[in-house]
This record gives structure tokens, sequence and C-alpha cells, in this order.
């Protein structure tokens, strides 16, 4: 039992930071705290990408002179991808709040409905 | 030891920091904590050996989106979230289910750090005893990203000028400075 | 922020190292952690730390936003080219062995290649991205 939790703490800690940034899009309504508790989302998912990926004893997988271990570089690549295109999603995110703003006058998700249900 | 330690404090500074994202209703403190998620993530990627992957969120978590966030927050000119007018019941609910789904389906995965779990063994010693020879580059990473899989980088970057592109249709219009001025819409 | 002296002193002082920094990190990819991303995201936020304190009819002025743009397809041009021209040297689409006579040098050259096609487009868009933000305001 107490070597299943020391094995997998890191895993179930990332699972709760996972959860309170779905916590966040799902309850608040202020479209840019959605956006904020989206990235924490993304941000936990790559963090148990990279635990995956961790080998103990090694190290950064740049071949040197004096290290046989290495950390697996194949989460890294495709966790290099996905940042960036979370950062592209972001902006363009925000962008449209941007827009929202002018058109509703208000962020706020229930005024937007209200406004929408009212025409 | 050291690093179960360092390990143990950043991911516990991380969870304190997605709790308070989640209670505080001044937008600007939010942006700031949000950075702050970010810089302490990065720590924990070079704790656990991704020095690449470090870097990039450093720099794009803690700079990038940071200053773009800010710049929205001063268009959209509302620092105060409103007080939530429904029950948090339904959502925690489906919260807590979730978080135990993934949690039960952990008990499968191999533990933290095993060098002979599944991912370790197929493609990963094939890369790190062949980059040098195939490519000569030193950085595995560098030689994954830009030579064994070049074609997936390519579409990368097709995604962030497509990303440009749709920002620049939805807010780039011509400023009201010049004298010629075009229709956005 | 212009009348803060630190400020003024700070950005227009640190603004070549930030350059440089970007630079090492983009051509030293190979040999340490770095590549042409975060070289990229780099240079941009030392263009928009300028912006910040100097304001954007400044900054517009030492980079005006045409410019902006064509450097951005330049980068996904350079990249999808250098996979063309493979193909006319006779290998697949982005074959970095056909590039040279040797096999180990092609691959070198084709690696620099398009690390710097990425590390363009990817500073050009972030920049247009943060002159589109600040610009909102000044709009109808």
């Amino acid at each position: 039992m107490i070597d299943i939790i020391i094995g997998h703490y890191n895993y179930w800690i990332v699972i709760l930071l996972m959860m309170a940034g779905f916590y966040t899009v799902i309850n608040r309504g202020n479209l840019i705290k959605k956006i904020a508790g989206l990235n924490i989302f993304q941000t936990s998912v790559f963090l148990l990408y990279i635990s995956i990926g961790y080998v103990e004893g090694g190290t950064t997988p740049i071949i040197a002179d004096g290290f046989t271990i290495y950390s697996n570089p194949l989460p890294h690549v495709l966790i290099l991808t996905a940042i960036v295109v979370g950062v592209s999603t972001t902006a363009l995110g925000l962008a449209l709040v941007v827009r929202i703003k002018e058109a509703y006058g208000t962020i706020e998700e229930d005024e937007i409905h209200d406004q929408d249900m009212s025409l | 030891m050291i690093d179960t330690l360092i390990d143990i404090t950043l991911l516990a500074f991380l969870t304190i920091t997605a709790i308070a994202i989640i209670k505080m209703r001044d937008l600007f403190v939010v942006i700031m904590l949000f950075s702050i998620f970010s810089l302490h993530s990065a720590g924990l990627f070079v704790v656990m050996d991704a020095a690449d992957v470090a870097f990039t969120e450093a720099a794009v978590g803690a700079g990038i989106s940071t200053v773009l966030m800010l710049a929205t927050l001063a268009l959209t000119k509302d620092h105060n979230e409103k007080r939530p007018a429904h029950h948090a019941r339904i959502p925690m609910l489906v919260v807590l289910i979730t978080g135990g789904a993934l949690v039960y389906g952990t008990y499968d995965i191999p533990s933290f750090g095993d060098p002979h779990s599944p991912a370790q063994e197929h493609v990963k010693p094939y890369y790190i005893e062949h980059s040098i020879e195939d490519t000569g580059v030193p950085n595995t990473v560098t030689a994954v990203l830009a030579s064994y899989r070049g074609y997936d980088t390519l579409g990368e970057v097709t995604v962030i000028f497509t990303a440009g592109i749709g920002v620049m249709l939805l807010i780039g219009g011509r400023i009201k400075r010049k004298h010629k001025q075009e229709d956005d819409s | 922020m212009k009348h803060n002296l630190i400020l003024r002193f700070i950005a227009k002082y640190f603004f070549p190292v930030i350059a440089l920094f970007a630079l090492y990190v983009q051509f030293h990819g190979d040999y340490g952690p770095g590549g042409g991303f975060q070289a990229g995201v780099i240079l941009s936020v030392a263009f928009i730390f300028y912006a910040l304190v100097f304001g954007m009819k400044t900054t517009e002025q030492v980079l005006p936003f045409g410019v902006l743009r064509i450097l951005a397809s330049t980068g996904v041009l350079i990249y999808a080219g250098t996979g063309v021209v493979t193909m006319l040297m006779g290998g697949n689409f982005l074959d970095y062995d056909t590039l040279s006579l040797h096999p180990l040098q092609g691959q070198h050259i084709g690696i620099i290649v398009i690390e710097l096609g990425v590390g363009i487009t990817v500073s050009a868009v972030m920049l247009m991205i943060f002159y589109a933000f600040a610009n909102r305001e000044n709009h109808d």
C-alpha cells in the first residue's frame, strides 16, 4: 500500500490540479477566468505527460560523455508542440473576449445569455 | 531525497495557487496568480529533467500569456468578477466523478520513475542510440523535433501562423491615427 | 512610463542583451536546450518590453507592421521551401540527406535552416498579436 502511494502521489496531485482547472471552467461565469482555468487544465496535462517520461537516476536527453541513462525525449517533443498550440488558442480566445465585450458590453456569461434571450 | 523534497514543495505551491485562483474575485490578482502557476510548473519540469519544455513553458506561460491577458483586462475595463448566482453542487459532483475515474485509472500506470515501463522500452532506445549517427546533433529533442518528426513541426508552425491571421481578422483593423480608415468587419 | 528614468535606461540597454540571448538560444539549439520556439518568444518579449516603456508609436517607427506581416509568411515559406528543395534534389519531402554531399552535413544544414524559419515565424506572429491588442484602444 505504502509503495503504491510513493509511486503514484505525483499523478494524484496532478489530477487534483486538472480538476481544479476543470471546475473553474464549468462553474465560474467570467470569460477571462474561464480562459485562465482552461490554461491551468492544459498545464496540468503537460505535467502528467512529462511525469510518464521521467526516469529515476537519469538526466536530460542531451547526449554527453559520462551519462548513460537519459529521460525519454518523445514526451518532451509532444509537449513542446502542445504548449505552443495552447498559446495560439489562448490568444484567439482572448481576441474573442475583446470582441464580445464590444458587442454586448459585458463579459459575464449569464448577462450575455440574458441579452441573447431577450432579442 | 532532495529531489523528492523539491518535488513535493513545488506541487504544494501549485495546489495552493490553483485553489486561490478559484476563490479570488479580483481579475488582476487571478492573472498574476496564473503567471506564478506557470513559473512553478516550469520549475517542476526542470526537476523532472525536461530542460527544453521548462524553457518553453517559462517563456510562453509566464511571458506571452500573461501579457495578452493583461492587455485583454485593459481593454475590457472590468476588474471584478460577479458572485456566482447558482449553487456549486452539480459542477462539484461532475468534478468529483471525473477525478475519481481518473484516479481509478492511475492504478495501472507504472510507478513514477520506473526505468522498465512500456513508455521507455519501444521507441526511445532507438532514438537515443541512433540520433548521433543519423543526424549528428547531441540534443535528442531537437533531433526528434526537426528531423525524425519534422512533418509535425511544419503543421505546428502553420497553426501559429493561422492563429496570427485569426487574431488579425478579429481585432486587427486600421487605427484612427492615419488619414485612411478601413472597415474591419 | 517614459518619465521614469530607471525604466527608460533599462529598456534601452537591455534590449540588445535580450536580442543577443535570443540569437544564442536559436543557434545553439543543437548542443543544449533551445531551438526555434524559445528563441522566437524571447525576441518578441524584447520588443514587447520596449513597447511597454516607450509607447506604441515609437515602436511602430522601429518595426512597422507591414514588415511583421512579411516576416511571418517568410518563416513558413522557408520551412516548406526546404521540403520542396529536398524533393527537387531527388529525395522525399523534408529528407535532409539530399541537401549536401555528406548525409550528416545535409542533416545539419536542414535542421539549422528550418529552426531559423520557425524562429522567424514565431517572433513575428507573437508581435503581430501584441500590436493588434495594443492598438485596439485607438480603434473606432
